[in-house]
């Protein structure tokens, strides 16, 4: 059906839109809903299904927010940060700094005084993560453009240095990072439990979702950042500078992956220095499902990932791990380009 | 004779070649230089490393790839004498068949994840089996009926290694003789030929190719070699080097659980030798596992001193305190990615073509 509609805008070249627009793939993201569908009967109750599919979409909101400055960052410049989790760990432990000096607000009966607290903590963490981002670029990065392997040797190294740093400041300990008083427990809709604090993460991967597919869909801003994903040499040729726009990718997905991990620390409701290494393995294999580079593929990636843990972890725990590993071996068989592939690459 | 067993490859450079002779001097003669305890895991653990991160320099230094599966080998290899000797108990034919079982593991698994993987870039391949790894830990630690869970598995070699049997009554020469002192020397000799046979392999044609590829892998197909197939058996032969480092380290520890042999930390350490010591030399490894494992077990000694010094001092004290010593490596392995790409025997080697060339 899409096929004929691009023939027939093709054939009419007189008209306006003289460029047909490129069909949109659905079958990915069919994906999504047909995994929660299949689901359905092998869990069972449908109350334990809606808590579960809750979790599941909420841990993957989390992690796209977590993986998307990633993907931008390798299709944008063909840097593959292995020191991204790095940026989650501090994004975590900054939370955990701002909850003990707010500790009042955050134990206060009071929602408002909670978001508080929460926006808080995600406004330090975003800063805090963005200039360390910043100087990662600057001292770390910069020196090895287009060879891989140094990168991911030096961007390795500066995860272990993060990481030590890490311990340096907030102790090698395990933190625990406690969810404000409201947020705390759950709803019940029908037989269905569903915890408060993966709804307000639904919530806050949304508008981080729209945000970003705003600004990339809709700004001058992020024409130039898709131009580049898609032929850098061309864009700079033009006349604008790639490297300057590469910089401030760099430093929005360090930004994200700071807002990811109070997302994620509070998700687990403790962190530890080692958080940057246990999550980098999910994300890498949220951006090999979703095609690397693509902001979208990497969406639908985390989503299935997210779903499938928590379906997995429910019905065979065992296997909970695996499944990860599982689903992208069955889509690099199916797409091994991805779900999403990036042209010209 | 000498430049036969090394294939050729001699040291050429006269303090290589001295720190080289230091090195094989010290291992072969620790129990009698060093009678204590915590000498002798050193030097046992130093060979086990030397080992591994030979085998790893297969991968990343000769054909320039990046894995990061690597410890999943070294651990198949531990676990593969760990489990045969519970299930088996005690015995040399228990022993054998860990070993042959672990390496028949490996080759199969290596081999799927080569011919599966190796087509893409070297970016899509370090992150595959990042992933790959990180499952088989959790595989590890999930079947707790085979491996022991998170406890790990203790177990007991054969008679004629354990630490009870005495073969001398006296020390000889301060040394005392017994199953410590012959499973040392099991180790040595073991590290000795593997290394030679790595030397060897590096050195032959085959090796040529393996390095044509990491120059320029489009060039090397132009020639007419087949380039995945050549990734591939560098990536089999690495993980069957590795599991032979693996079952070492477990005929020393008599014990191996997810963290001694399957942790991350200790595919870091891998990538921290390979890169300090350098890359594309076997001898990198030798030096550079020496260096790490005496400053993993020594340096923080020498740390706890100058933290003694700047006790009180609030974030200076934090810098320097024997538990972070791992960033002063980590500062130390990303400035020698950045200025000694080569490494300690690399920068060695540059040094005499200099003079030569003056």
């Amino acid at each position: 059906m899409n096929t004929t509609t691009t023939t027939t805008a093709a054939a009419a070249p007189a008209q306006a839109d003289a460029i047909p627009k490129a069909a949109f793939d659905w079958i990915p993201l069919a994906l999504v809903p047909l995994l929660a569908l299949l689901a359905l009967p092998a869990i069972g109750s449908p109350s334990s299904w809606l808590t579960l599919t809750v979790a599941g979409l909420a841990m993957g909101m989390i992690v796209f927010i977590i993986a998307s400055g990633l993907t931008l960052v390798f299709g944008l410049m063909d840097v593959l940060n292995f020191g991204h989790g790095v940026f989650i760990a501090f994004g975590a432990f900054v939370a955990t700094s701002v909850f003990g000096a707010m500790i009042g607000w955050s134990d206060a009966d009071s929602l408002l005084q909670n978001l508080a607290v929460l926006f808080c903590a995600m406004l330090a963490a975003m800063s805090v993560t963005a200039a360390i981002g910043w100087a990662f670029e600057r001292v770390m990065v910069r020196p090895v453009y287009g060879q891989h392997l140094k990168q991911i040797l030096v961007t390795m190294g500066g995860m272990i240095i993060g990481e030590e740093l890490i311990k340096v400041v907030w102790g090698p300990q395990q933190v625990p990072l406690p969810l404000p008083t409201t947020l705390r427990g759950s709803l019940l809709w029908g037989d269905a439990v569903v915890e408060k604090y993966r709804l307000v993460a639904v919530v806050i991967g949304a508008v981080v979702l729209l945000a970003m597919l705003f600004t990339l869909n809709r700004t001058k801003l992020g024409l130039l950042i898709r131009a580049g994903v898609q032929d850098r040499e061309m864009v700079e040729s033009l006349g604008y500078r790639i490297r300057r726009l590469f910089v401030g990718v760099f430093v929005a997905g360090s930004a994200l992956a700071g807002l990811g991990g109070v997302l994620w620390g509070l998700y687990q409701q403790n962190v530890i220095p080692q958080i940057g290494a246990q999550v980098n393995t999910l994300i890498f294999i949220v951006i090999i499902i979703g095609g690397l580079g693509s902001t979208f593929g990497c969406f639908v990636g985390a989503l299935l990932v997210g779903l499938l843990a928590n379906y997995v972890g429910f019905l065979a725990p065992k296997a909970a791990m695996f499944s990860n590993i599982g689903l992208m071996v069955a889509i690099l068989l199916w797409r091994p380009q991805g779900l999403y592939p990036v042209a010209n690459r | 004779m000498i430049s036969r067993l090394l294939s050729h490859d001699l040291p050429r450079n006269r303090w290589l070649a001295a720190i080289l002779v230091v090195i094989v001097l010290g291992l072969a003669l620790t129990p009698f230089l060093f009678p204590s305890t915590k000498a002798l895991n050193v030097g046992a653990k130093i060979l086990v490393f030397i080992v591994l991160v030979a085998s790893f320099d297969l991968l990343l230094g000769y054909t320039g790839i990046v894995s990061f599966a690597h410890t999943m080998f070294f651990g198949i290899g531990a676990y593969g004498v760990a489990i045969a000797s519970t299930r088996l108990g005690p015995g040399w034919g228990a022993l054998a068949l860990g070993v042959g079982v672990a390496l028949v593991v490996a080759l199969v698994l290596s081999l799927v994840i080569g011919l599966f993987s190796l087509r893409v870039k070297a970016i899509f391949f370090a992150m595959i089996t990042l992933a790959v790894a990180s499952a088989f830990l959790s595989l590890a630690s999930q079947l707790s009926e085979f491996t022991g869970g998170e406890d790990g598995l203790n177990f007991k070699v054969p008679e004629a290694l354990q630490p009870g049997t005495q073969y001398l009554e006296e020390p000889f020469f301060g040394a005392s003789i017994d199953g410590r002192f012959l499973s040392y020397y099991l180790l040595f000799v073991a590290t000795v030929v593997l290394v030679l046979v790595m030397l060897r392999i590096v050195n032959s044609p085959f090796g040529r190719v393996l390095q044509a590829i990491r120059e320029n892998d489009f060039r090397a197909e132009a020639i007419g070699y087949r380039v995945v197939v050549y990734r591939t058996l560098s990536n089999v032969l690495s993980a069957l080097f590795a599991t032979l480092a693996g079952c070492l380290l477990a005929i020393w520890l008599r014990y191996n659980g997810p963290d001694t042999s399957l942790s991350f930390e200790i595919m870091l350490d891998i990538l921290l030798i390979v890169v300090i010591g350098g890359m594309g030399t076997v001898y990198g490894a030798v030096v550079g596992s020496v260096l790490f494992v005496i400053a993993q077990n020594y340096l923080q000694d020498l740390l706890k001193l100058g933290a003694s010094a700047v006790e009180g001092v609030p974030v200076a004290s934090q810098l320097v305190s024997p538990d972070r010593w791992l960033l002063w490596l980590g500062l130390l392995f990303v400035l020698s990615v950045y200025h000694f790409p080569t490494g300690v025997v690399g920068r060695l080697r540059a040094l005499r073509s200099k003079g030569r060339r003056s």
